[in-house]
């Protein structure tokens, strides 16, 4: 996530850059387009492949994240494994394809949905407005919002128990940005990571920590002495895989999928075998889970 | 905070797992290096040519790859072109090509400057003994050239290694990367994991930078 900015910066630069290479091509007229895109009639650098090329191909290129427990990782065995990574799993077998996955990180997953480098991006992908103006988001299957984390000596349950104390958030996070939009109030103090900022807690450095609840919760868990007081706080996100833009058949493949995944509970079967054991009782799996795409 | 930390390393394949991505830094860096050092040194060469239009495109060229990072470069080559021209090239070749690119750069103005830097009596020197051109360059000046960029190389060598850690946000999993898996993975059962990995790692680096600087100290003492 603290990416986020650096990779803007570059993106910027390498847009710029590239827009003027692309204006050269496009009227020297010898980009070499690719079929697919001269079929549909798209942009020239269109590089996506459809379902029936997907299928052809024998394999489904996903792009996934590879540190990020318990979303996706890879384990001890140099397996991927993971919330991310069991859809995956299932996407492959319902295409009836291998998945072959591709390590990405935060500030790189757009590029390579943007691009076509990946056939779907599933990593914990967080829809927002700037981002769905460069890939094409499939209906969602998991929500987030803020939680706060605190000592049980002092345990933050509402904003306004936070009013002038001091506020842990990691640079780059929704955490950050939602506390200095909505609550100029709090006090932040901010750090680079994520092991800094849990640190600061144990150090009594600051009154409590917000990101997003999740992570809080599954870290509560194994803290005693730290409680979840606020668990549901700011509007929710929602989390979905990505395409590349234009790319509608697998868009509107992976919507059926998942609306013909909800009516068997397919997320709630993730959950328990990918978070239940970090969450425990802790989160209560409606609060986390899209079945069906459908968010109340 | 259960056990030291130190056992992550050894848990599952997860050593076997390190080596592997040192493996892939060391391929990138070694590939890119064998290339750059040739190429770099007849780009040197073309840059002390007295044509202006030498000048200019070397110059331009130069400029070019040391003003951009490399991040920058990375993307260009691995996502850039794919969005221009719908070439998907594959990462690691991407990866070659930008730090083969970089250190081409940069080797040849180590070139040029060690050629500057020999003083123009060594070339009448050898012009009032009777040497041909070939003779001048093969017998004095090459030979202290070669002296004067043996360091210089080397740092850049073990720079070009340790930069190839960029890599990973083209999706190429070297070694600092299966680091911060494993750390990840064990961030809640062993918080104190990421002393030992990092650790690890380091003397990873170390292993892979230590023999370029010792063969470095070797010829410089045989170059006498």
């Amino acid at each position: 996530m603290k990416y986020n900015t650096i990779f803007k910066k570059i993106a910027a630069l390498s847009l710029s850059a590239l827009l003027t290479v692309g204006a050269f091509t496009a009227c020297s007229g010898s980009g070499s387009d690719n079929a697919s895109a001269d079929n549909a009639g798209e942009k020239s650098n269109a590089t996506y492949r459809t379902v029936d090329e997907i299928k052809q191909s024998g394999k489904v290129i996903i792009g996934v994240f590879s540190d990020k427990a318990p979303f996706g990782y890879v384990d001890e065995n140099g397996q991927y494994q993971g919330y991310d990574v069991y859809f995956a799993e299932r996407i492959g077998k319902d295409l009836g394809v291998k998945v072959e996955y591709v390590s990405t990180d935060p500030a790189s997953r757009v590029e390579y949905a943007a691009t076509g480098k990946v056939d779907i991006v599933l990593a914990n992908f967080t829809v927002t407005e700037e981002r769905a103006e460069k890939v094409d988001f499939a209906l969602p299957y998991m929500k987030v919002k803020l939680g706060v984390v605190s000592p049980d000596s002092a345990v933050v349950r509402s904003i306004d128990d936070l009013k002038d104390k001091t506020l842990i958030v990691v640079k780059g996070t929704t955490a950050e940005t939602y506390f200095e939009k909505n609550e100029p109030d709090v006090k932040l103090q901010k750090y680079d990571e994520y092991a800094d900022a849990y640190n600061a807690l144990l150090q009594g450095r600051g009154d409590a920590f917000s990101t997003d609840n999740t992570e809080v919760l599954a870290w509560a868990l194994l803290n005693p002495g730290y409680t979840v007081g606020i668990d549901a706080l700011g509007s929710a996100d929602t989390i979905a895989p990505a395409v590349q833009k234009g790319n509608t058949t697998l868009l509107n493949w992976l919507n059926d999928e998942i609306k013909a995944l909800g009516n068997e509970n397919f997320f709630h079967a993730d959950y328990d075998a990918t978070l239940a054991s970090v969450y425990g009782s802790a989160a209560n799996p409606d609060s986390l889970v899209v079945e069906g795409g459908v968010v109340d | 905070m259960q056990g030291s930390g130190i056992e992550v390393l050894f848990l599952g394949s997860n050593f076997a797992r390190l080596l592997e991505g040192l493996w892939v830094t060391m391929r990138i860096s070694i590939l890119a290096v064998v290339m750059s050092v040739p190429l770099g040194i007849l780009f040197g060469l073309f840059m002390t040519l007295q044509n202006p239009i030498a000048k200019a495109v070397s110059r331009v060229y130069l400029e070019f790859i040391r003003i951009m990072p490399q991040l920058v470069l990375l993307f260009i080559a691995y996502f850039g072109v794919t969005r221009a021209f719908g070439w998907n090239w594959d990462a690691e070749f991407s990866a070659v090509l930008v730090f083969t690119l970089w250190g081409t750069a940069e080797m040849g103005d180590l070139v040029r400057g060690a050629l500057k830097s020999i003083p123009q009596h060594q070339y009448d020197s050898a012009q009032a003994l009777g040497m041909s051109r070939m003779q001048t360059f093969g017998y004095i000046i090459i030979p202290q050239t070669l002296r004067r960029l043996l360091p210089p190389t080397i740092n850049l060598t073990t720079r070009m290694i340790k930069t190839t850690s960029l890599v990973v946000l083209i999706g190429i999993t070297e070694v600092l990367k299966v680091g911060k898996q494993i750390i990840d993975v064990n961030r809640f059962r062993y918080p104190t994991a990421s002393l030992w990995v990092y650790g690890a790692v380091f003397i990873l680096y170390f292993l892979a930078c230590w023999p370029v600087s010792v063969l470095a100290k070797y010829l410089e003492k045989r170059w006498r």
